[in-house]
């Protein structure tokens, strides 16, 4: 879609778009090219010169047993958090979208933390379940279950798929909501005449009206668990015990900052790139079918 | 809802409320913890009702940090101002920009206009973290670790503003810029005196989800910011829990927790009309 009528001139619109080029260029587009041109160097130990290595610092990568165990950390990871945190906002949003007065007081109550940050939200479900003096890991060893998440991988894993997912509710229920309330009622209405149950109408109409949204919110939450969630990881676990919640993105920090350790670092944000490339190309798609219907 | 029956009609309720339960619990404990001893943490389980240390804890946190023998302390309301410069920083500035490239894009035709706009659109999706070592590195080169302008500017380079407000452009009628060419209205002056005025809750919803995302930003200044005095609340809060757990002072922790929360909770709940309008929009 393209406007008929505009203004004339060239160098108004260029200087109104340069101040986002600039950005975009010392900012983004450097900081990328930078990030490939590094992922095929190697620094040698000293820091003194660097060698080029070609597609080295990939193959390296895609035969190193623990970049390879962070992969697999990070789809269990995000595919955890993204199928956990929908299916409660969708049980919520169907839960509010029933009643007829008082939808609106509890999409206030359960959107507000939206505004938590991950850290924070990291901060506090650590509280709950810190080794010593966490009230949950207190009950729990009342109950003859030893919780200790900073010795125990999948006690770690399970604890910032928690907070992550907790976190993320409030997204999906209120865009599950708005897709509820855009199902006309004369469709639900028909069908219940027709003597179909809530769960058959439920099952048959409003889940496969939701596709095209619950379709978006996957690839939100999988782009949310890939990076948002940092902070969560690394004020619980910091990618421990033994690396076992350490996702790609952490991977990248910890290499690159932690262990210096640059030509590695730089091919990993490189494999980054490309794999949120494919979720925005996918995106993208998405977005265009939509503007089309 | 289509039929009616009494025991649904409480069931519905019944699941809201436990999954409001769920979502309020761990802030709730959070608070709890904010205002009592240290005594009443380190030996649990905690109470469920708020104690009496409450503006002890809360003065502590704001203008002393913890107390002898707890670590650094760091006195939270410079972190907290330094969140605000930073929220607010990124927020103004990626409207106005955004605003700006909009405009351009919708309002006129120039060279390259198509290569622009693709330009600033592959950076739409693509969060600071991927490429965080390289932008370390440029930020470090202009000089500009520990200051406001390199936690600010790296985070405005981001396309989704410019998005929203080139699709809202789209939907006002050509007739508008016909009547305004008509009247010899010059561009910007059509800009500023039209468009950002019709545009305004658009701006707002925007103002809701860009501070929220600038006053949670974590990973960037934890690498930016060395000295202490420009380290943001959200950031910092991890470095007031010391590993080997037993030595934070809990109150002042979860008290600083609760002070990094109230800020982007208040404002999504005082515009909670354009937060949702925003949420909905924005990340189409």
């Amino acid at each position: 879609m393209e406007k008929r009528v505009f203004f004339k001139g060239w160098w108004l619109p260029a200087l109104l778009v340069a101040p986002q080029l600039l950005i975009s260029f010392v900012f983004f587009f450097y900081p990328s090219g930078q990030a490939i041109w590094n992922s095929l160097f190697l620094p040698d130990p000293f820091g003194l010169k660097t060698e080029f290595v070609g597609l080295d610092n990939f193959r390296f990568l895609l035969s190193d047993p623990y970049y390879l165990a962070s992969f697999k950390t990070t789809i269990i990871f995000s595919t955890a958090v993204s199928v956990s945190s929908m299916a409660l906002g969708l049980y919520l949003a169907a839960l509010a979208d029933r009643l007829i007065k008082g939808a609106g007081v509890y999409q206030t109550l359960l959107i507000w933390p939206y505004a938590i940050a991950p850290a924070i939200a990291g901060v506090l479900w650590l509280f709950m379940f810190n080794g010593n003096i966490g009230l949950a890991s207190y009950y729990l060893k009342a109950l003859g279950y030893e919780w200790n998440h900073t010795l125990k991988g999948d006690q770690a894993m399970f604890l910032v798929i928690l907070a992550s997912s907790w976190g993320r509710i409030s997204y999906n229920f209120l865009f599950f909501l708005a897709g509820l309330q855009a199902i006309p009622k004369s469709i639900i209405e028909a069908a219940a005449i027709d003597g179909a149950s809530f769960w058959k109408r439920f099952g048959s109409i409003v889940i496969p009206l939701l596709s095209p949204i619950t379709f978006f919110l996957l690839v939100v939450n999988i782009v949310y668990a890939f990076f948002d969630t940092f902070g969560v990881i690394h004020t619980i676990t910091s990618g421990g015990p033994e690396q076992s919640t350490t996702i790609l993105v952490y991977k990248v920090f910890s290499d690159g900052f932690v262990s210096q350790d640059l030509g590695s670092s730089a091919a990993q944000s490189v494999i980054l790139l490309v794999l949120v490339g494919i979720l925005t190309v996918i995106q993208f798609k998405y977005i265009e079918r939509k503007v089309h219907y | 809802m289509v039929e009616k029956k009494r025991t649904g009609y409480w069931l519905t309720h019944l699941g809201l409320i436990l999954g409001v339960l769920f979502i309020f619990f761990p802030v709730w404990l959070t608070f709890v913890a904010s205002t009592v001893t240290q005594d009443a943490i380190i030996y649990p389980p905690l109470p469920m009702l708020p104690g009496t240390e409450f503006f002890e804890n809360y003065a502590n946190a704001l203008f002393r940090g913890s107390p002898e023998g707890y670590g650094a302390k760091v006195p939270v309301i410079k972190m907290m101002m330094n969140s605000a410069i930073m929220a607010i920083g990124i927020t103004v500035g990626k409207i106005i920009i955004s605003l700006l490239s909009a405009f351009a894009f919708v309002y006129f035709r120039f060279p390259f206009r198509n290569l622009c706009f693709w330009l600033i659109f592959i950076t739409l999706m693509l969060p600071v973290e991927v490429r965080i070592v390289p932008t370390y590195e440029v930020v470090a080169n202009l000089n500009l670790l520990n200051s406001y302008t390199g936690l600010i500017f790296p985070l405005i380079a981001s396309a989704t503003a410019t998005f929203l407000f080139r699709q809202f452009f789209m939907t006002i009628p050509d007739e508008m810029v016909e009547a305004a060419r008509m009247d010899g209205c010059s561009p910007m002056r059509f800009f500023f005196d039209i468009l950002v005025p019709i545009s305004k809750t658009n701006i707002a919803a925007l103002f809701v989800i860009l501070f929220i995302f600038g006053w949670n930003q974590y990973l960037w200044p934890l690498l930016m910011t060395t000295d202490p005095d420009m380290r943001t609340i959200v950031m910092a809060i991890d470095s007031m829990i010391p590993t080997g757990d037993d030595y934070a002072h809990w109150p002042t922790v979860m008290a600083t927790a609760m002070l990094a929360m109230v800020p982007p909770v208040i404002v999504v709940i005082s515009m909670q009309k354009f937060f949702v309008k925003g949420l909905l929009e924005s990340d189409k």
